[in-house]
């Protein structure tokens, strides 16, 4: 660190006079939980040299990033947050059998904040819970961010410190980073692009070509209410409803489903996955569905899975429309826009394909942990219609959950 | 809005479907108009549940389905303008016309965007003065009522950067044209519950009694339309030809007499070209005299290209409930979502598309 003068709020403001902006009163409380060294006072918004690799990208990182990261950031360590990152910590899980797993997201979202959490929560969790659905134990993550011109500091802050609240919650750190500038109109505030890295006790084993026909589908609580939640707020499109996005990291859910269910497949019961309640090896995949939301999972394991004629033969998938938790607010909110709330994307959800006999051994672990309260078994996977998802309808009748072509078009009437 | 759980209550349309059981002795084909019914229909499979002997017929009540190709040629014309901010609802973005879609020209470079409503491209227009900004309007008389606001609030505020590329389409001479096509199978209508709630049910009197047809204005959701099916079978097997409302929470036989008053001031009725169909006499909407200077295909002088349809596609026939949609050659496998040859398989309102969607395993044979 190059130290030099960290000043407070307080004499930040009276320096530039800004607090008198009443436009703007969320200004000074959004600057008060940050310090900030002159150069950065000079200027309020990202301007095209925090983006340069020279004194002001490291101004940024010094006195924005890493306070705003906290613990879960490098403060403190001379190298921290550097280009690289050594990983030093010793490995929480053993090294008999581990495995490294590794995972990369972008996010891109409107607007930067939402009720319930902002993009900050969102690239920490999406890529945490990336690694979580593979079994892993995410440990380490990387943090690329490309910034607007013109966008404002405090906003940057804010949005540093969701990421380091999500990456404490989450029990992972944030290593190593990258930040560039883009010309103002030429993206929407901040572009973040996370990769992380985690650790699978050795035996641990859960991919999509271990479900096989008969397996419960189970998800893990209400579907759609981050989509709906992020649609209700975006331009030209507000509509008041209660809801709160549901972003939240994985990682202690899932390893409440292994201690009782297990994991492992390839042979082995060492370690975690194996133990608990002799399930072994019993939860198959697991998925976060977010993008393209409950449909686009299940499509996903329905074609990966093992199925009848061996592996990668796929297998049919039934659900059973009203077993699906679709909370009122969101169902109204699909009804007036023409949506599916089966295609609307989830944050803070899975969906599990478990053998038959550990399924409800499984759903009771997850709905004695907060983030599986709601969680229900939905369907079987079936030898019929290998790669295709079926649903029951409420009335009795049967039709196919496609895989979503793109984005989900509003209809005209 | 608790509609959407009680008017899908599986108890209640057992008993729905029971009593339509009871009544029916004979085959009966029933068009429902709308396509917001055809989605509801397959989505909840409501026709798989219905007794054999009724048959539903998809009509052409899908407004992206019917807006013609050189409609959309025109848009993308004007879209592809680079001054103009194009709007439209978010379903006619991938629309094909001649050469490529909406998306196509936005990826291109033309700035189109998707909107929830005319009134926020109003609102897009008084924030860019300099950019000429077009509103597709298209849809039957539901949508049309904001559309004629947003002209009528344009020209109140002397907003001169406003425009309309209007392809509104009315849902009574359509049923005409398609009672006297002679193929025509139909036996019984679902009248569009929603177009009735702002047109009101006068038209359709004098429809049921020259074509000797029950037309039975119905909702939406399951319910609705096995209430609405159940009342056109009634009707049906007594050998009636009434105009009946099963709708009647959002349908008032005066309809919405102030939108009304509003589409007489800002629309006059035209000939209208119908994809698939052909043109149909007096069956749309343009803008009146006093607002010809908001209409987009003046200010911007697109000429009609002749855009041409697919030769594989038989939408046309769908639309008119002549053939299901798997009976196409060209259903599911030269054309689906992605690569869509008609428009019926763009909109999930589409009755291709929802077939696609919803129902593909089913052989063949089955409707």
């Amino acid at each position: 660190m190059t130290g030099g003068p960290v000043m407070t709020a307080a004499s930040h403001d009276g320096d530039t006079g800004m607090t008198a902006a009443p436009s703007r009163p969320d200004l000074a409380a959004d600057l008060s939980a940050w310090t900030c060294p002159a150069p950065l006072r000079d200027y309020p918004r990202v301007v095209m040299g925090h983006g340069g690799g020279g004194a002001m990208s490291a101004e940024l990182v010094e006195h924005l990033f890493l306070p705003a990261f906290g613990p879960a950031g490098t403060a403190g360590d001379p190298d921290g947050l550097g280009d690289c990152a050594v990983l030093t910590d010793p490995l929480p899980l053993g090294t008999a059998g581990a495995q490294l797993a590794f995972s990369t997201d972008s996010y891109v979202v409107r607007p930067l904040f939402f009720p319930g959490g902002s993009i900050g929560e969102l690239a920490v969790n999406g890529t945490v819970n990336d690694l979580a659905v593979s079994g892993a134990r995410p440990l380490w993550l990387s943090v690329a961010f490309i910034l607007e011109e013109g966008l404002e500091l405090a906003e940057l802050s804010r949005v540093a410190r969701a990421m380091g609240r999500a990456a404490t919650a989450a029990g992972v750190r944030l290593v190593t980073g990258d930040t560039k500038v883009v010309d103002a109109g030429h993206g929407d505030g901040v572009y973040i692009t996370t990769a992380g890295v985690g650790v699978l006790a050795g035996g641990v084993d859960i991919r999509p070509s271990r479900v096989r026909p008969g397996d419960a589908v189970l998800v893990s609580g209400q579907i759609g209410v981050h989509g709906v939640t992020v649609l209700s707020c975006r331009d030209g499109l507000s509509f008041a409803t209660e809801l709160a996005s549901d972003t939240a990291p994985l990682t202690g859910l899932v390893e409440a489903m292994l201690a009782v269910g297990g994991g492992a497949g390839r042979g082995s019961a060492s370690g975690r996955g194996g133990g608990g309640g002799g399930g072994g090896g019993s939860v198959h995949a697991l998925r976060d569905p977010t993008r393209g939301g409950l449909a686009a999972a299940l499509n996903e394991i329905a074609r990966a899975a093992g199925g009848a004629g061996g592996p990668g033969a796929g297998v049919g998938v039934e659900i059973n429309e009203r077993d699906v938790p679709v909370p009122p607010a969101v169902a109204d909110a699909c009804g007036l826009l023409g949506l599916d709330p089966f295609y609307v994307a989830n944050e803070g959800k899975l969906v599990a394909f478990v053998a038959p006999g550990a399924a409800e051994r499984v759903l009771a672990a997850m709905r004695d942990h907060p983030l599986g309260r709601d969680a229900a078994i939905i369907g079987t996977a079936v030898e019929d219609h290998p790669g295709i998802v079926t649903a029951r309808t409420g009335l009795g009748a049967s039709r196919i959950v496609d895989l979503p072509l793109g984005e989900q078009l509003p209809r005209i009437c | 809005m608790k509609y959407l759980d009680e008017f899908a209550d599986p108890e209640l349309a057992a008993r729905l479907l029971s009593e339509i059981r009871a009544v029916t002795t004979r085959p009966w084909p029933i068009m429902e108009v709308c396509g917001g019914q055809t989605h509801s229909i397959i989505r909840h499979g409501i026709d798989q549940l219905l007794p054999d002997e009724i048959e539903m017929i998809h009509g052409p009540g899908c407004p992206v389905c019917v807006t013609p190709v050189e409609m959309i040629d025109k848009a993308l014309e004007i879209a592809a303008r680079p001054e103009v901010i194009f709007c439209s609802f978010g379903d006619m973005l991938r629309v094909p016309g001649s050469a490529t879609d909406l998306f196509g020209v936005k990826s291109a470079g033309g700035d189109v965007r998707v909107v929830y409503s005319p009134l926020d491209a109003l609102r897009i227009a008084r924030e860019n003065p300099e950019r000429q900004v077009v509103f597709f309007g298209i849809g039957f008389e539901t949508t049309a009522p904001a559309n004629a606001m947003a002209v009528y609030q344009a020209r109140r505020a002397g907003l001169a950067n406003f425009s309309l590329l209007v392809s509104h389409v009315l849902v009574p001479p359509a049923i005409a044209a398609i009672m006297e096509s002679p193929a025509c199978r139909v036996r019984a209508f679902l009248a569009a519950g929603h177009v009735c709630s702002v047109m009101g049910t006068s038209e359709y009197p004098a429809l049921a009694e020259r074509y000797r047809v029950p037309i039975v204005v119905t909702g939406f959701e399951p319910l609705d339309i096995l209430a609405g099916i159940r009342r056109a079978v009634i009707q049906l097997e007594a050998g009636e030809h009434r105009v009946e409302n099963a709708y009647p929470r959002a349908v008032p036989a005066e309809g919405n007499p102030a939108a009304q008053a509003m589409l007489a001031d800002v629309f006059t009725v035209t000939d209208r070209a119908w994809r698939g169909i052909g043109t149909i006499p007096a069956s749309g909407w343009r803008l009146a005299a006093a607002y010809r200077e908001y209409d987009a295909e003046r200010r911007f002088e697109v000429a009609g290209t002749g855009g041409a349809e697919s030769t594989e596609c038989r939408s046309g026939e769908v639309l008119q409930g002549l053939i299901k949609p798997r009976e196409c050659a060209a259903f599911g496998t030269a054309c689906t979502p992605r690569r869509p040859l008609g428009a019926t398989m763009v909109s999930s309102e589409g009755a291709c598309a929802a077939y696609y969607l919803y129902r593909r395993l089913e052989p063949a044979g089955r409707s």
